[in-house]
């Protein structure tokens, strides 16, 4: 089956722009990224779009479709009515280049700010040896394709452009509480404790657990209910529960 | 979140915040969602106002919260000596008898403090009650945000030490649902609809305590090793599969906790009697 949907695509850079409308045919089977190709191929040679794999696995084609934060890749054009018209805009969280296209380096600026893995001593690289059950809980937040949707859904960041500074955003907490899970991860032995760090150093504390990230993240990481809550549930042992701050001073170990 | 009034210079004017921020897309929508979105949140400030509305109700009431063998989970344990004798109920005048209000107002703080602290009511007001945000990619209305930064939000922190003295209390119902088992002159071998309730409830209420994310952080969420602690390992994961539900939990034995007041209030003011079964 094909039919002529409504699209509305924004198209304008950093200094203005606007909806503009299109009549274009879909067919069956297609998705969102789909249209935006036909689009650029039939009437609007200079429409600018990110995109590289068309699986969900690059993180390029992060837009908002019909106010959604979604990768258009894997938007099926089926969830829409043939009446509906489709909004097609680009990320309104960061700084917009053109078109669909935005300056997505306020995440690379976050992941700068996170302290690397830091080695465990006397074991070579290429040596280490983990239980799988003591990797699993990482293993989930390396799923993570670096789409940026919850960057862009998570409404500190979203609502807020002066939050941009104290706060690392869903995905920079997550890599936090992954080095933190992480069995070899030797943070604590040269006095970094990741977990107030993500409290102190990195807006943990901004985060009120709405889960907005959860809902949009298109690999299905739990990002709320595994990393954030569990970063902050680790934040409080260290700061705010005495009886585990008094173990801790006196057995000197870590669990 | 709303405390700091002093304006910032780093505030923008309200006009070109958030989405509307210079150098973002130019759009002049605050969203362009075209689902239901408001429903949600609609629901879930309605569905929290009316047990707010009842349970205030029934905490002042001071009445008809007794109706042997049965208590109602509002009044227990009761720590004044203003309270209906309970025929070995949870009937403790701790508090001696100096105390004229209400005896659940004694009581009520400590689930009330759990769920208001609860990683899920939280979620659930912020969006329902607060519009922070009202739904995802929905502009909030709010010119400032600090979350859960400073006080007084920075207090939710505290949620474990709720958790820890909420586990009490679970106890507490539990025996209260057990003395179901006795008849109205305290002879074991007697259950009725009532004794059914009070069962119902307090599975509910162990479901929604022991789902709690500070309980899964506890049973072993904290640990690094999981290999090192087999059995704290088998215990997170099953505190894991019921945390997954913690939502779910938290509505259904919300709901149950007010109707197995409102039977206790019923059977008590005498609207009808308790069926028996044995
Ligand atoms: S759960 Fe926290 S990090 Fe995720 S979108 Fe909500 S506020 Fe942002
Ligand atoms: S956590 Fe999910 S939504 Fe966020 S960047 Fe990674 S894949 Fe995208
Ligand atoms: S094009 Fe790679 S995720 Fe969409
Ligand atoms: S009771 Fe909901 S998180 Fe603890």
């Amino acid at each position: 089956m094909s039919y002529e949907a409504h699209f509305r695509v924004w198209r304008g850079d950093a200094e203005g722009g606007e909806l503009r409308d299109y009549q274009v045919e879909v067919n069956d089977g297609e998705v969102v990224l789909d249209i935006i190709h036909r689009l650029q191929a039939t009437q609007a040679g200079d429409l600018a779009v990110r995109w590289n794999c068309k699986a969900g696995k690059c993180g390029s084609c992060s837009a908002e479709v019909n106010g959604r934060p979604r990768l258009m890749c894997m938007t099926r054009m089926s969830v829409f009515t043939p009446e509906e018209t489709v909004t097609v805009t680009p990320m309104r969280t960061f700084p917009v280049v053109r078109d669909l296209v935005t300056d997505v380096s306020f995440n690379y600026d976050k992941a700068r700010q996170v302290p690397a893995f830091v080695p465990p001593k006397g074991v070579a690289a290429g040596e280490y040896r983990m239980r799988q059950v003591d990797v699993e809980r990482s293993q989930e937040f390396r799923k993570c394709i670096e789409c940026f949707l919850c960057q862009d859904t998570c409404h500190v960041v979203r609502d807020h452009e002066e939050n941009k500074t104290s706060f690392a955003g869903p995905r920079f907490l997550m890599r936090i509480a992954e080095l933190d899970m992480h069995p070899l991860d030797a943070a604590a032995e040269v006095g970094l404790t990741r977990s107030s760090s993500a409290q102190e150093d990195h807006g943990l504390g901004y985060c009120n657990i709405t889960k907005c990230c959860t809902e949009v993240c298109p690999e299905h990481i739990k990002i709320t209910d595994n990393a954030l809550i569990p970063l902050k549930e680790r934040a409080v042992d260290r700061k705010y529960d005495p009886l585990v701050w008094l173990g801790n001073k006196i057995r000197r170990r870590d669990a | 979140m709303a405390t700091g009034t002093t304006p910032t210079p780093s505030a923008t004017p309200t006009a070109r915040r958030g989405v509307l921020t210079p150098g973002r897309a130019a759009i002049s929508a605050r969203h362009l969602r075209t689902d239901r979105w408001w429903l949600p949140p609609l629901v879930t400030a309605l569905g929290l106002a009316a047990f707010i509305g009842y349970s205030t109700w029934r905490a002042f009431a001071n009445s008809h919260y007794y109706a042997a063998p049965y208590v109602s989970p509002f009044y227990s344990p009761c720590l004044a000596t203003n309270c209906a004798d309970m025929k070995g109920g949870a009937d403790w005048a701790l508090f001696g008898d100096w105390w004229g209000l209400s005896p659940a107002l004694l009581v009520l703080i400590f689930p009330l403090g759990f769920r208001l602290t609860c990683y899920y009511y939280r979620k659930a007001y912020y969006r329902g009650f607060w519009a922070s945000p009202p739904a995802c990619a929905v502009a909030e209305p709010h010119a400032k945000y600090t979350g859960e930064t400073r006080l007084p939000l920075i207090l939710q922190n505290v949620h474990r030490y709720f958790f820890y003295l909420a586990l009490p209390v679970a106890g507490i119902l539990t025996y209260d649902a057990v003395l179901g088992f006795r008849d109205e002159h305290g002879r074991w071998g007697h259950m009725g609809l009532g004794t059914l309730v009070l069962l119902v409830n307090i599975t509910l209420i162990w479901a929604y305590t022991l789902s709690c994310h500070s309980c899964r952080h506890i049973m072993g969420g904290k640990l690094r090793h999981f290999s090192a602690h087999p059995v704290r390992y088998r215990l997170w994961g099953w505190v894991g599969v019921l945390n997954g539900r913690h939502m779910l939990l938290a509505w259904s034995s919300l709901i149950s906790v007010g109707l197995a007041d409102l039977y206790i209030y019923l059977v008590s003011s005498g609207a009808f009697d308790d069926p028996r079964f044995f």
